[in-house]
């Protein structure tokens, strides 16, 4: 297929979308039981739909690869996973309030 | 070619043994996990990390580095010797991080040649019509997602060389960034990933946004937060005046009474979207300095006319 540089079409990953249990082992190239494992650890929770034909909403993708990369660099099980995404999630949100109410002259 | 220090990345004694070197390993690869640590340079130093481990960790590869001397230090100018690695036997060795095609020069000139033939990510074994799917951060700035933008970006792609080497090879692209995008949100583009197999359909490239630190805004999902430095009498009797918007400026009206830190919302000024973000300006109360008569003679007959006492409610004066 022709690549040019101009990268189109692009299309918006918000709140709206959702993969399907088919895209998302496609694009992390897992297989869908590695999908069922972390669904059995609450990593991923599916939006709707079942069997073949579940939904997972936006942020599964980035829940997906972080999991794997913990699991292949840092050896960290599905529970471990689960609770440092817990974790790192907390931390993001606090960093935001935290940013929001930094007084700017820093003391 | 510039030397690397690899017991000094680990921070490890030369006659560390593999124990030590172990615990190092996995101390330093959590605390600098791109996934995982919030340092800014984290990626570079993981991969760093992983490199300094794949070399100690293997007793062949340790021989052969130790063999260089000590006398070396990071970052000098380096070139192997000769014959530096006779009598050694290199055994294929698995990859820590990172992937190949992302060690530095020094490790690929020690060591690189060993590899040959070894595959990027991606290439597993099994056939497998269409190409892989890529992922990839991007750092945009807040006015890209306001109004939209398109921005020429680079990225690193690991490629194998016709003698079987991988290299890791730029490759630009222009994206438009859809507006309204918040921090983390990705974006798709498809046909933009791996090339597909034997005329498989080529995979999809994912962009993750993440916003530059700005001079003005603070973001917060769709909400902008902006600092409205006032005066004191601004603050106190109300008054009407511009806030920077990224659409422009604004005027606002400051309600009497306001205090330091005081919240003040511009509906619909944040980022766009179906439901587009606000804009909250918070109100930073700054004071005229007393460094003349006049503002002395000023804060003293505050002081002796307006009974106030700002420690009321901690039951101090």
């Amino acid at each position: 297929m022709a690549r040019n540089h101009e990268a189109e079409p692009i299309e918006l990953i918000d709140e709206q979308t959702t993969f399907t249990l088919f895209e998302l082992c496609q694009s992390c190239s897992v297989e869908a039981e590695t999908i069922e494992a972390m669904m059995d650890y609450g990593i991923l929770e599916p939006a709707g739909g079942s069997g073949r034909n579940l939904r997972f909403p936006a942020s599964s993708l980035r829940r997906t690869r972080v999991t794997l990369h913990l699991q292949r660099d840092l050896g960290i099980n599905l529970a471990g996973a689960a609770l440092a995404l817990e974790l790192l999630e907390r931390i993001d949100e606090l960093d935001a309030r935290l940013h929001i109410f930094e007084d700017p002259e820093g003391d | 070619m510039e030397y690397k220090d690899y017991y000094g990345v680990m921070g490890v004694k030369r006659d560390a043994t593999q124990d030590d070197i172990k615990r190092a390993y996995r101390k330093l690869s959590r605390k600098y996990h791109p996934d995982v640590s919030k340092e800014s340079d984290a990626e570079e130093k993981f991969k760093e990390v992983g490199e300094a481990y794949e070399v100690l960790k293997d007793p062949e590869k340790r021989a052969a580095y130790d063999q260089l001397g000590s006398q070396w230090k990071a970052g000098q100018d380096f070139r192997p010797p000769p014959g530096w690695d006779a009598g050694f036997e290199f055994r294929d060795g698995g990859f820590t991080s990172g992937g190949p095609g992302f060690h530095s020069d020094f490790f690929e000139e020690l060591f690189g040649r060993h590899y040959a033939g070894a595959r990027p990510e991606g290439f597993r074994r099994g056939f497998r019509m269409r190409g892989e799917d890529h992922h990839a951060k991007i750092l945009i700035d807040i006015e890209d997602s306001f109004s939209g933008a398109k921005r020429s970006i680079s990225l690193r792609v690991p490629s194998l060389t016709e003698d079987g080497h991988v290299v890791a090879r730029e490759r630009k692209l222009n994206v438009s960034i859809p507006k309204g995008i918040r921090q983390g949100q990705q974006i798709r583009l498809a046909g933009q990933g791996g090339q597909g197999l034997d005329g498989g359909e080529a995979g999809n490239l994912y962009l993750e946004v993440q916003f530059r630190d700005h001079s003005l805004y603070r973001v917060d999902g769709a909400d902008l937060y902006v600092d409205l430095p006032v005066a004191p009498w601004e603050a106190a009797l109300g008054t009407s005046v511009k806030v920077p918007t990224p659409g422009g400026k604004v005027d606002l009206k400051i309600p009497p009474n306001s205090n330091q830190g005081r919240k003040l919302r511009l509906k619909g000024r944040g980022l766009p979207g179906k439901t587009p973000g606000d804009l909250y300006v918070v109100l930073r109360v700054t004071l005229p300095p007393a460094d003349s008569e006049d503002a002395k003679r000023l804060y003293e007959e505050m002081r002796d006319k307006l009974g106030f006492n700002p420690r009321a409610n901690i039951g101090v004066s």
